[in-house]
């Protein structure tokens, strides 16, 4: 018999048209493909040619398309009518809403304008929303990098110019031993698994650092399921054995850190502990050739790791020679550790072992002529091929600064940062901490604020303090409590405003940040605060906008709603002024266009902000005649320029062939969209690596506009401003921490890292959180393809507490920690430390929110951890606020949760079991056939 | 029609990595968005938005943990769809010849024109690739995108199944099997590249690369001398660098 | 599997009417004019409605004509065929037996058989599938056919051969769950297997893909509690065996006992048939950390 078979069109039409914009549906920032038929999304694909993801697109990205049709989006702007929280509004017109915040906006502007809290989430256009906050003129402005990773950004730029996050990368074409600690799988997700994708492919060994063993973890050849918060006594115990085996780069030490710089070791100076410096306030080295100190970057010098010299009976000693004194210590010995990180110390001894032999017996080499920082020429390039990346696993602790500080000096002192084989800035980074801007605060009414809200304090000066020391801000960023918060600290602002501790506010001002649900800590509590009256029956919190394009839970809290519009129908840039899309080869930034317009009456926040700001006649959205300055966003995104020649877009400037450095070029937009979307300008290869001390990358990247000069830099393995905050607590200067905070300030803010951590007997049990690769936050539940995949979250526990509470399938547990307890399922998992249990972040809901169904499995078997995690301590009995939060940068101390757990009968529902809240977008429809092509 | 083509040299096919897949689920979502908008009926949701949410998938990736007899538990993500089998039962008890193998390349697809919906070939899929959609009512399974590898509107690069392009660490692999000289072939060759239940000689084309051996750091101990001290304690450790400053 | 009434009324209906009609066929009993018309009318009624109920399992019934094309590979398409022809022939059979009072034995043979076939042909396209270890055994064709015949023995009035019947069917039945309860663990196919992942070690399901269900596990992941199935048998064999037997032994040729055997009989099959859906373990249950 004949075999016969239909015949198909295996070449059907594919789309219309391709539109290339950029992904927003994690802070990945993917370019992606939008096929359009008959005007519609009909399909998403990633990018071939953008830097991000090269083609590749996760699952949240592939789902936009159920973003973009999503039920919970919000129609028109909302006026409150109810009672807070209830969600019943009005739908207004633009007009009015515009009207309404003007006006109260301005008589805070005009009154006291510090009476204002802007504070943006998952706003991917910081540089644009501060600067709007600098004209309004409040201090109160910040996004969400406190909760979220500052400690990790904080860290690494004061360390090394540069951190994870997504402002470096390993080198993923030559490494070969790469160790993971926990990261947060939304930033640099795709160029994460494309990278271990790429290490898989050659064979180098992969080692996964994590509580938890899943997603990155599991398929890493060897995973460390070490106990959550004892990262840093785990780094220092590698950073001991590899000193303990002589197993460091010298001369990488010698010549690009401040290993050799000389610290004033006269215990009754004032400058203490601080760097011995020239005339020209250059620190100073002792150069091996001659044994004279000389100025760190003088031409020809071999700076001795152990130098010192004596004056007036002082003996002087280098920076090296305290991190010998500290590391050498028997304290941070693998044995003495092990217990207390829960690996052993053959392990930990082991992987010393081979941090050792593949950097120092792998070494690579790489035939690239280049000129260092003191003009010395080098022929070739070293590489040391082990490779590390972390970022909120090891971050959102209260040990997290000291931590991420700790894993950047066994990096540094492997010599594998900035070289072939190890981790890489991408532009504009690496940077030094002294050319940020340091935080500014000074208000007055009617006037912008006196420069840019956040930056980098270098000492008791730089703090945000008013003339009576108390608090400028509301966050209390860079004060005695977290002096070093350079991202704010949005986890406190709602508590603090409810306080009036520094002081009370007028409006809370949010954008994209889900405030009353899972981007807050003590998530019941804050619902309290925002509805919470005081004695006239007013809200605590006088008024509150807020700006979404979706129906969240937070919406339901506010007065005024903004709504935005989703991602595919608006501008965007993403700027190199911001968090720029970079890879280590080149710098890069893009846009978003409106690939569809709206089908509700939405606006683009930005664009709303460019309105207002008009509206307010702030002077950097005002033209001298009063007119508005920028009629939208797209508007600002071409014609705004930093700095002369400067703007958000460093693409296609001038006549359209201007990069980095041009004139505003009106075609610029078009310019990106016929590019895809993007705009990369590679690095030349002698510029490749080495990036802080390469003179051929310094100069462009002053090209480029990174920076107006040169600049070069040594990695900070002493940090030289966390002495000066311990110097003040020690009693010196005019500037003192508060008594009460004195020997916390003292303690926390060691120049060299050390590790410390608290325990609870009665809360044994350590509780972590963890994004799933295909739900970005809460955004994920709304979508219809992506909410099938993650409907529920269990409590993962781990065999020894399953078995110990006698756990079936379908059990439930009670989870307690000293500030709530929560009722949910449980779940067994054996790949998991003993002591830990975890679940998915966000997958719980709010009844009512997202347009969901109120039976909704999200919000009857979904939960939240953040109901057991208090944004303050438990009082101690003084009569202070003490912050959840590290010491140093106010980092959220979200993974130190410690719990008990005890089987209980089932309820019905998770508990808390919170009312709805009113949808005011209605239900999302049954069914969906979705196709939008014929 | 049902009756099996006679055999073809070439097979079409994927090589999944499970050393690779991180269990991201892009496979799952490029494909639903991609067969949704493509070769034959939509791909439905039922419940979208609420209490029961449920839809159709050609794509989908298991996790599971293997306890080895030492050491740690493994977790292994585990995405399936259709292995376009040699022998593949669900063609055969197709009672209409909706349910065929293409001659040419061994792809297994449904012709929604013929299908009655009976189910009957999801019963015989021991590997529960084919799922019948609740709104249109025909079987639905995975194409291997026989809409886009042959596909002359799209560049030559994009020819591949969508699950494929999208996967951001590489764990998927596309092409002919039957050629003993395809990079896919060769995959399978060298990293032991394996066949789902075996024993119901279904002989699947898919294969899956197994993962590779974990956690052997504490059994391989040969590095160890390397650590040998050069000092214990901070005065000795000072006294080494200054002997060996000089040589750097 | 999905224990799914339109499945099960379909084989339970469509087996008792096609064992009437092998009966009739061979002439038990030897009716002509009205009376045969009863027995016919009531043969037809059940294998006809039995599939059309069929078709309500159906996503896409427009298409149903072309069932009837893939005869050469497909059991079902087969037992389409073999259904059509059963009872097209019996059709004939029974114009001579209801207006011409003549039995044309050589068509009632041949449709007799073909009725039988038919069944046998229902059964295959259980037994075939060696992804349901349970069904996959002879005993499943042996099982169906016997209860068609037996079945049909007592519709048709043959109590004698369908009480003997029935205690071979009893046996058979027994005999058969006997079998089946250990199928699956017997056929090889693990989580191991299903995975490849065995020789690393021991498999356990960690995340389903999806925390929602899906038509995989609404099909074919039924669960049903051990001792609830326990209790569902011996009811199951009571009604369909021993109430039967009990009643033909105090004389049931007509009236209510006959009736009592004859409902008692059919629910007792309903049972069993719905345990043999409800009780079938698929093998891609594994893959979901179910053991069918």
């Amino acid at each position: 018999m004949n075999h016969s078979q239909p015949v198909i069109d295996t070449s059907p039409k594919v789309s219309d048209e391709i539109r290339k914009t950029t992904c927003y549906m994690c802070a990945c920032r993917c370019g992606i493909n939008v096929h359009m038929k008959e005007g519609k999304v009909a399909y998403i694909e990633g990018n071939r040619d953008h830097p991000v993801n090269k083609g590749v697109l996760c699952a949240k990205g592939s789902a936009g398309i159920m973003q973009v049709n999503a039920p919970s989006r919000l129609r028109s702007p909302l006026k409150r009518v109810g009672e807070r929280g209830s969600g019943e509004f009005e739908e207004i017109s633009w007009d009015e809403a515009l009207e309404i915040a003007s006006t109260r906006l301005a008589k805070v502007r005009a009154d006291d304008p510090s009476k204002l809290a802007f504070f943006t989430g998952r706003d991917q256009s910081q540089s644009f929303t501060s600067f709007w906050a600098q004209g309004f003129g409040t201090p109160n402005y910040a996004a969400h990098g406190g909760f979220c990773s500052v400690n990790m950004a904080a860290a690494g730029i004061y360390t090394m110019g540069g951190a994870f996050w997504e402002f470096g990368q390993p080198d993923w074409d030559h490494t070969k031993m790469f160790m993971l600690f926990g990261v947060a799988e939304d930033h640099d997700s795709n160029p994460i698994k494309m990278g271990l994708g790429k290490l898989k492919k050659r064979g180098a060994k992969v080692v996964g650092v994590n509580p938890i063993r899943t997603g990155y973890n599991a398929i890493a050849d060897e995973w460390v399921g070490i106990t959550p918060g004892t990262d840093g006594l785990f780094i220092t115990a590698l950073i001991h054995e590899l000193m303990k085996a002589g197993k460091i780069d010298l001369h990488y030490l010698a010549q690009y850190t401040n290993a050799p710089v000389l610290l004033d070791s006269n215990p009754d100076s004032e400058s203490y502990g601080l760097f011995l410096r020239d005339k020209d306030n250059k620190p100073l080295v002792i150069d091996l050739k001659s044994g004279k100190k000389v100025a760190y970057d003088k031409k020809g010098i071999k700076p001795d790791l152990n130098g010192s010299i004596r004056q007036a009976g002082i003996t002087h000693t280098t920076v090296f020679h305290k991190m010998a004194e500290t590391y050498m210590a028997p304290e941070h010995d693998a044995a003495n550790v092990a217990e207390r990180c829960g690996i052993t110390e053959e392990t930990i001894r082991r992987l010393a072992a081979e941090l050792a032999h593949v950097a120092f017996e792998q070494e690579i080499s790489l035939p690239i002529e280049w000129t260092d920082f003191r003009g010395e020429k080098h022929t070739k390039m070293t590489g040391r091929p082990v490779s590390f990346h972390a970022m909120r696993g090891i971050s959102a602790h209260a040990n997290g600064f000291q931590t991420c500080r700790a894993l950047h000096i066994l990096q540094i002192i492997l010599g594998s940062v900035e070289v072939p084989g190890g981790f890489r800035f991408k532009p504009p980074y690496p940077k030094s901490s002294e050319i940020h801007p340091k935080p500014h605060y000074g208000y007055a009414p009617n006037k912008p604020l006196d420069g840019p809200h956040l930056g980098f304090t270098h000492g008791p000066e730089d703090l945000a303090l008013k003339a009576d020391g108390t608090a400028a801000r509301i966050d209390k960023a860079f004060t005695w409590e977290n002096p070093m918060s350079s991202h704010g600290l949005m986890h406190m602002v709602i508590s603090n405003a409810h306080a009036g501790d520094p002081y009370k506010i007028d409006t809370l001002f949010m954008y994209m940040a889900n405030m009353s649900w899972n981007s807050s800590m003590n998530t019941g509590g804050v619902m309290k605060m925002l509805t919470d009256k005081d004695e006239n029956g007013d809200y605590v919190i006088p008024n509150i906008i807020y700006s979404d394009a979706y129906s969240s839970e937070m919406v339901a809290y506010a007065d005024l709603v903004l709504p935005d519009a989703t991602y595919l129908e608006r501008h965007d840039c993403i700027s190199l002024l911001d968090r720029p899309i970079c890879e280590a080869d080149g710098a890069a930034d893009a846009i978003r266009w409106p690939v569809i317009e709206p089908d509700r009456d939405v606006r683009g926040f930005q664009s709303v902000l460019c309105d207002l700001g008009a509206r307010l006649g702030l002077p950097n959205f005002t033209n001298e005649d009063g007119s508005q300055k920028f009629a939208d966003y797209a508007d600002y995104i071409v014609n705004h320029q930093r700095k002369p020649g400067i703007g958000p877009l460093a693409g296609f400037r001038g006549d359209g062939s201007d990069s980095g450095r041009g004139e505003v070029n009106p075609e610029q937009l078009n310019k990106y969209i016929e590019n895809g979307g993007f705009f990369v300008e590679h690095i030349k290869e002698d510029a490749s690596y080495y990036k802080p001390w390469n003179m051929a990358y310094q100069e462009w990247a002053v090209g480029m506009g990174l920076f107006d000069a040169p600049s070069p830099y040594l990695f900070q393995l002493y940090v030289e401003p966390m002495r000066k905050f311990q110097l003040a607590a020690e009693g010196h200067g005019e500037r003192q921490p508060p008594e009460h905070l004195r020997e916390r300030v003292r303690e926390a803010m060691s120049p060299l890292p050390v590790w410390n951590n608290s325990t609870d007997k009665d809360f044994p049990i350590h509780a972590l959180t963890q994004r799933p690769m295909a739900m970005y936050h809460s955004w994920g539940t709304q979508n219809a393809w992506l909410r099938q995949i993650h409907g529920v979250n269990p409590l993962y526990v781990p065999t020894k507490i399953w078995q110990e509470n006698d756990f079936k399938e379908g059990d439930w547990a009670k989870v307690s920690s000293p500030h709530g307890e929560i009722t949910v399922p449980v779940a067994h998992q054996a790949a998991l430390n003993e002591n830990t249990i975890w679940t998915w972040n966000a997958i719980g809901k709010r009844k009512g929110a997202w347009a969901l169904d109120e039976k909704a499995p999200e919000a009857t078997k979904g939960f939240l951890l953040n109901h057991l995690i208090h944004e303050l301590m438990p009082p101690k009995g003084d009569g202070m606020r003490w912050a959840n939060s590290d010491p140093i940068t106010g980092q959220a101390a979200w993974f130190d949760l410690k719990v008990a757990i005890e089987k209980v009968g089932a309820p019905s529902e998770c508990e808390p079991n919170i009312p709805a809240q009113k949808s005011p977008v209605g239900k999302g429809p049954k069914n969906l056939t979705w196709k939008v092509g014929t | 029609m049902t009756a099996l083509p006679p055999k073809s040299d070439v097979k079409l096919g994927l090589v999944i990595d499970l050393d690779t897949c991180v269990g991201c689920h892009a496979c799952v979502i490029s494909c639903k968005g991609w067969n949704t908008e493509n070769y034959g009926a939509p791909l439905s949701d039922q419940d979208a938005y609420g209490e029961n949410p449920s839809g159709t998938f050609l794509n989908r990736v298991h996790s599971y943990e293997v306890q080895p007899e030492q050491g740690a538990a493994q977790t292994i993500h585990f995405p399936k769809s259709c292995l376009h089998c040699e022998d593949a039962p669900c063609v055969t008890v197709c009672p209409t010849g909706a349910s065929y193998k293409r001659a040419e390349d061994g792809i297994v697809l449904v012709n929604e024109d013929a299908c009655i919906g009976c189910g009957l070939c999801a019963w015989a899929c021991p590997y529960g690739a084919r799922e019948l959609d609740q709104a249109a009512g025909v079987m639905k399974k995975c194409t291997l995108c026989v809409d886009r590898i042959y596909n002359e509107n799209l560049p030559e690069e994009d020819r591949e199944p969508a699950c494929v392009r999208t996967c951001p660490s590489g764990a998927r692999h596309f092409g002919d099997l039957g050629d003993a000289d395809s990079a896919v072939s060769k995959l399978v060759e060298e990293r032991g590249g394996m066949d789902l239940m075996p024993e119901l000689g279904t002989k699947p084309v898919n294969k899956y690369l197994p993962p590779r051996p974990k956690d052997q750091g504490n059994e391989i101990d040969i590095l160890a001398p390397l650590l040998a001290p050069i000092a214990t304690e901070t005065s000795g450790f000072l006294g080494w660098l200054d002997r060996n400053l000089e040589k750097i | 599997m999905h224990p799914a009434p339109s499945v099960i009324l379909f084989s339970v209906l469509s087996g008792l009417g096609f064992g009437m009609l092998a009966w009739l066929g061979i002439g038990k009993p030897p009716m002509t004019g009205f009376s045969a018309f009863i027995f016919f009318f009531v043969a037809y009624a059940l294998s006809v409605g039995g599939l059309l109920s069929a078709t309500f399992h159906l996503g896409n019934p427009k298409n149903s004509l072309k069932a009837f094309s893939q005869w050469r590979t497909s059991w079902l398409s087969r037992e389409g065929c073999c259904a059509v022809a059963a009872l097209t022939v019996m059709g004939v059979y029974a114009i001579g037996a209801i207006f011409f009072e003549t039995h044309w034995m050589f068509v009632g043979v041949i449709g007799a058989m073909l009725s039988v076939v038919t069944v046998f042909t229902t059964s295959m396209i259980y037994a075939q599938l060696k992804t349901v270890p349970r069904w996959n055994h002879w005993s499943t064709p042996v099982l169906f056919v016997s209860l068609s015949i037996f079945g049909g023995a007592l519709m048709t009035g043959q109590v004698t051969v369908a009480m003997y019947g029935f205690v071979a069917v009893g046996l058979i039945q027994i005999f058969a769950w006997f079998i089946s309860d250990s199928s699956f663990s017997k056929s090889g196919t693990t989580i191991e297997t299903a995975t490849g992942l065995g020789n690393i070690g021991k498999v356990r399901m960690f995340e389903p893909p999806h925390t929602g269900t899906n038509y995989l596990l609404k099909e074919m992941v039924y669960v049903i509690g051990r001792k609830h199935a326990a209790k569902l048998r011996l009811i199951a064999i009571i009604l369909m065996i021993v109430i039967p037997i009990l009643m033909i032994g105090m004389g049931a040729q007509h009236g209510i006992k006959a009736i009592i055997a004859v409902l008692s009989h059919v629910v007792g099959v309903f049972a069993s048939r719905w345990l043999f859906f409800a009780q079938a373990e698929h093998v891609v249950g594994l893959y979901y950390g179910k053991r069918g």
